[in-house]
């Protein structure tokens, strides 16, 4: 297979979420020579179509955002795309590859819902973010010492539940508290969460899904989507994470 | 083991020798903002709409829910419990994650109630069973506590022992405490329902106790999720389940519960089953 061929099969089967298909073209590529950030943003020559693995992720996105994909497809896609990372990330991570930027990212305290701020740790990830996963019931406390700990670019608040919404709030004064609110922009989403909702919250913005989140999170670090210089390196190693899914109501 | 429900004029029984019973799930703000807003602004009109339609397609309870953002929860899940009592006879599932508007609707609510819920965390059960036990009402015990949701049937089992436990000490007998062994999406994992189906089984041989779950979870993800929720209803009803709050208004889902019970002897010959047939025919006929 040439290189453009194996790039191109990476992203059909990156989207399709077949992992050992696109485990299987990483270790070809690798033994090519290929370059690990041409597998991963699909390299030069777009023309030729859809090459490499974020593409296929946010590819995978787009479809999930207009409902013609379902949550079990883009699970098996971020499956996909680990396997082939798990390859990629020690080369990339030896390179000192950046990232776009930092967020952190959690189900706010009381809320035990953690498949859409999956989805979204996914799609950020696929756009070149290096994301701190807090995980479910994330109390202000924990935001504040993780914003303190990791100047992360943005934070992120999901909620599932009407009850637990008003924690957005709760959080955003948390943060004023500690005189950090100014060096960190802050989004918010979530079933029952409105643009209204949050603006009234204090947040920066609002969005309404995975993909939404990620082209956020790139206009509040000023990224104009272009593909990212950087590579995903340590970051990506946060999609790890999101296979232990559950979502309780 | 028999759970006794009670509106004013009617009762409905939980149990595992008794018919399934189908608790509806549509008055409640979550995904559905404009009912929520509506109820905000004391409109209670779709609330009334809904609490009639789901009875009339055979919900044998209704889960009564008014979370709603900057909304007063209390004021309005009473008036929601006043408005759907005014309207229709059967039992309720009280449904709130906040004391105080626990604690307003039980004020009003005529009969026993279903409170939903509590979890195994020790500051929510020193809440809310003094207040079930104060209205000598019945309540969903999630099978959750501090540590989260366990993917260990086991652990599982062991927080509804402790929530069983805990209430007996409140003086609330183990009828009256109803399990949810918690559903979870199969679209995020494929053991999610095995794992669901385990719990359901040991609760059923350790405790005893009845049983309830929020059926369309396990469908969450997934296209066309009525006969998915339909089928998962079918095998938790052969594990052990007793009850679910559901989409009763769907006719995949109502027709699967009733055709189970028909299946495990709870429809003792078909009666229902054979009524529910007599009743279409002659909608058709007419």
């Amino acid at each position: 297979m040439t290189p453009d061929e194996i790039l191109q099969q990476m992203y059909d089967n990156t989207v399709l979420g077949k992992a050992a298909e696109v485990k299987t073209l990483t270790e070809d590529g690798l033994a090519q020579d290929m370059d690990p950030l041409d597998m991963l943003y699909g390299g030069e020559n777009k023309e030729l179509g859809g090459r490499g693995l974020l593409p296929a992720l946010q590819e995978v996105g787009r479809r999930f955002e207009v409902g013609d994909f379902f949550v079990p497809e883009m699970l098996m896609s971020a499956r996909s795309m680990q396997g082939a990372l798990t390859l990629l990330r020690p080369l990339l991570a030896a390179r000192g590859e950046k990232t776009v930027g930092k967020v952190v990212m959690g189900t706010v305290k009381g809320d035990v819902h953690d498949i859409g701020k999956n989805l979204c740790n996914i799609m950020m990830e696929g756009a070149g973010f290096e994301v701190i996963d807090l995980g479910v019931n994330t109390s202000p406390e924990k935001f504040v010492k993780a914003v303190q700990d990791h100047h992360p670019d943005v934070v992120g608040f999901s909620a599932f539940l009407t009850t637990t919404m008003p924690m957005i709030k709760v959080n955003i004064e948390a943060l004023k508290k500690a005189g950090l609110r100014d060096q960190v922009k802050v989004m918010a989403g979530g079933a029952p969460v409105t643009e209204h909702y949050t603006q009234i919250s204090g947040a920066d913005g609002y969005a309404p899904d995975a993909s939404a989140t990620a082209r956020l999170a790139k206009k509040f670090v000023g990224d104009t989507g272009a593909v990212p210089t950087g590579a995903l390196a340590d970051a990506i190693a946060a999609v790890e994470n999101m296979m232990s899914v559950v979502e309780p109501s | 083991m028999h759970t006794v429900l009670e509106s004013k004029t009617k009762t409905v029984i939980i149990g595992d020798d008794a018919p399934f019973v189908m608790i509806g799930e549509k008055i409640n703000p979550s995904g559905r903002k404009k009912l929520g807003a509506e109820m905000a602004e004391g409109n209670f009109e779709r609330v009334r709409k809904d609490a009639i339609a789901q009875v009339a397609c055979g919900a044998r309870m209704l889960d009564v829910n008014a979370g709603y953002p900057m909304g007063d929860e209390p004021a309005m899940l009473t008036e929601a419990i006043r408005v759907v009592q005014s309207v229709v006879d059967v039992p309720l599932c009280v449904d709130s994650s906040v004391f105080e508007a626990l604690e307003a609707a039980l004020a009003v609510y005529q009969g026993k109630a279903l409170v939903n819920s509590v979890t195994g965390e020790d500051e929510r059960l020193e809440l809310v069973l003094p207040l079930v036990k104060k209205y000598n009402a019945a309540v969903i015990g999630i099978a959750n506590d501090e540590t989260g949701i366990s993917m260990d049937p086991e652990i599982r089992l062991s927080i509804a022992e402790k929530i069983v436990q805990r209430a007996a000490d409140y003086g609330i007998p183990p009828e009256n405490v109803v399990i949810d062994p918690l559903a979870l999406t199969v679209a995020a994992d494929p053991l999610a329902i095995q794992i669901t189906l385990e719990t359901i089984r040991l609760i059923r041989q350790n405790l005893g106790v009845n049983m309830t779950c929020g059926a369309g979870n396990t469908s969450f993800g997934l296209p066309n999720r009525a006969p998915l929720t339909a089928s998962y209803l079918a095998m938790a009803m052969s594990a052990g389940l007793t009850s679910a709050i559901t989409d009763a208004m769907n006719d995949t889902i109502r027709m699967g519960v009733m055709a189970s019970d028909v299946m495990l002897g709870h429809d003792a010959y078909a009666v229902n089953w054979i009524a529910d047939f007599r009743a279409k025919q002659k909608q058709g006929n007419r």
